[in-house]
């Protein structure tokens, strides 16, 4: 049966299906939610595994921790909330009960960043990345289509670990094909280049980055653009490969520059092969309420910032 | 016991606020209607008799204070305080907008008379316990007045608010849970029902009352009695309906956050008229 990942409207609809897909032959698979399961679309996997679905109100905490004790019966449960709260408000359950007690939590947080747009400042989460990123052996990744979010999420739901996915739940791209090679922890060079390396992460940023170097382009610069996708464990091989091909490194990513993408990128180069690397991201602020063009705008995240960015390389 | 006029002040007061929640609303296109229309009655009597507040002063040190923990009910918080004075009415166009003073969620550092910063449900009811008993400490004679959702008590965080109210007997702390039986995703029953509601707070140490939260005089009362009741937090459950007096939200399931066209606001705000 052909599917054509690449025809979703939203990337939320590729994850709840790549779920309710992979639960039909994996009868271990459960899904919760903490009373955001319409924002998500859950509601399909719902219908088609009514027992295999727990709603658990509005308590994150409680929802990380249930899944926690399902995981030690054997289940595999994939829990969604906002990205605000799958990782603040549930840090301490999801850090100690899913990953200190080697459980298999697969934690969904959606509306990352500026993505949160209307919800505002409470909402927004530029700090999940470098919390999750801190959580021994944790898989921490973010798709930047349909395609890609199909195809990891069920990856990583087969992964032996927890993990977290941040997801970008409305809009998404034409970008990869069903044929594309997706797989976590390896990074997909979208288009190759010789000047500098553009490495982004996530919906967003990923769109602004192929964007960027259609700009860049016309300067007569030829840049390099990587969907990293999985920010932890990073590609090393693939981050050597481009910075002994292209000696810069641009980062941009829907979150603090501190202990994101950009960071575990330097932290690695600047051990084996240091290498100028720029990080582009939010720098040390809370977010705030507004549409996602006025949001990219604020904090300076257009493919036009990065050309600056990339200009102003030595 | 409030008198007829009072009460024809108050009904018209309610119905001006309700206007200004659904344009500003409405002028953004789309928001979270049901939980605001839903307290707009108790947020009208807090401000336009109970609570001491100066507008040309919104941070005066001797003044009530009032946590939204459910910060979602903003728009209704904003109007509020727009008509009581404390900014322009030009302000609520400006909701949601890039660079605005009306942030979805309720913020005590952007809009004034907003006295605590909420949105991640829960957490008011904690701020609400420290500011009532920081006033205690510092012999500040005020009330403090926290609203909650019946969703939001979901929260394990509101229990143990709970907890620290009761044990450190703020008789000084008023809560009122927006019991209108819906949040998110369905009504709070299909979901996980917190009933009986009344029973839960009584338990944890509180003084507690259950009234219909679109009476004023019920409101009146319930106050006047909490108020009066100075060795324990007092809880005030207000049976309430989601989205009242905006007729395309009322009883329907999904009116937690909506889109509002300009025609849906016209017509709503004509049958409010109309009601008058
Ligand atoms: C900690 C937290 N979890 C989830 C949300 C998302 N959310 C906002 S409002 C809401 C439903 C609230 O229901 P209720 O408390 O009953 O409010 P009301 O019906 O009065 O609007 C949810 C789940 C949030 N703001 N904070």
């Amino acid at each position: 049966m052909a599917k054509k990942y690449n025809t979703y409207d939203h990337m939320r609809d590729a994850f709840v299906d790549a779920m309710t897909d992979l639960a039909a032959a994996n009868k271990n698979l459960v899904m919760l939610d903490a009373d955001l399961s319409g924002c998500v679309n859950s509601g399909c996997f719902q219908a088609k595994y009514p027992d295999r679905f727990f709603n658990v109100g509005i308590s994150e905490a409680d929802m990380v921790g249930i899944a926690a004790g399902l995981s030690a019966t054997g289940l595999i449960p994939v829990a969604h909330t906002f990205a605000c709260f799958a990782s603040r408000r549930a840090f301490d359950q999801f850090f100690l009960s899913a990953n200190y007690a080697k459980q298999n939590v697969k934690l969904v947080g959606t509306d990352p960043g500026i993505t949160s747009q209307m919800n505002g400042g409470t909402h927004m989460p530029f700090e999940d990345f470098g919390l999750m990123k801190m959580v021994p052996g944790l898989v921490v990744f973010e798709p930047s289509d349909s395609v890609s979010c199909y195809k990891l999420s069920q990856q990583a739901a087969i992964h032996k670990g927890s993990t977290y996915m941040r997801l970008q739940r409305k809009g998404t791209t034409v970008r990869y094909t069903d044929d594309t090679k997706i797989e976590l922890g390896r990074g997909i060079v979208i288009k190759d280049g010789i000047d500098v390396t553009l490495i982004a992460t996530g919906l967003v940023m990923v769109d602004a980055a192929v964007k960027a170097v259609e700009l860049l382009e016309a300067e007569g610069i030829s840049a390099a653009v990587i969907d990293m996708h999985t920010v932890k464990p990073l590609d090393e091989a693939l981050v050597l490969e481009y910075a002994k091909k292209t000696g810069k490194i641009v980062t941009i990513e829907n979150a603090q520059r501190c202990n994101g993408l950009g960071s575990a990128i330097s932290d690695y180069l600047s051990e084996v092969h240091p290498t100028l690397v720029k990080r582009m991201g939010i720098d040390d602020e809370f977010g705030e309420v507004g549409t996602l063009a006025y949001l990219q705008k604020r904090y300076s995240l257009m493919p036009e910032d990065i050309v600056k960015t990339v200009l102003a390389l030595k | 016991m409030l008198n007829e006029a009072e009460v024809k002040a108050l009904q018209k007061k309610a119905i001006d606020i309700r206007k200004l929640t659904i344009g500003a609303i409405a002028n953004l296109g789309a928001g979270h209607i049901g939980g605001a229309m839903s307290i707009v009655e108790l947020l009208t009597i807090l401000y336009h008799k109970w609570m001491q507040v100066d507008p040309t002063d919104p941070k005066k040190v001797d003044r009530d204070k009032l946590v939204v923990s459910k910060g979602h009910s903003g728009p209704a918080v904003y109007a509020t305080l727009a008509d009581k004075g404390f900014f322009p009415l030009e302000w609520l166009d400006t909701l949601n907008q890039g660079g605005t003073n009306l942030p979805s969620h309720c913020d005590m550092n952007k809009t004034p008379g907003v006295d605590f910063t909420t949105g991640s449900l829960g957490q008011g009811s904690s701020a609400a316990v420290g500011i009532a008993l920081g006033n205690r400490y510092q012999g500040i004679e005020r009330f403090t007045y926290l609203v909650l959702g019946d969703g939001e008590s979901q929260e394990g965080q509101v229990w143990e608010a709970a907890m620290s109210a009761a044990q450190f007997k703020l008789g000084k702390l008023i809560a009122f849970t927006d019991y209108n039986k819906q949040q998110l995703d369905d009504y709070c029953d299909n979901i996980m029902g917190m009933d009986p509601l009344d029973e839960k707070w009584a338990s944890f140490g509180w003084h507690v009352q259950k009234i219909d939260g679109h009476d004023f005089n019920a409101l009146d009362a319930a106050i006047e009695a909490a108020q009066a009741e100075t060795k324990k937090p007092s809880m005030i459950v207000l049976d309430t309906v989601k989205s009242k007096g905006y007729c395309f939200g009322e009883g329907i399931k999904g009116n937690h956050s909506m889109g509002i066209n300009t025609e849906q606001a016209s017509e709503a705000i004509a049958k409010l008229e109309s009601e008058v």
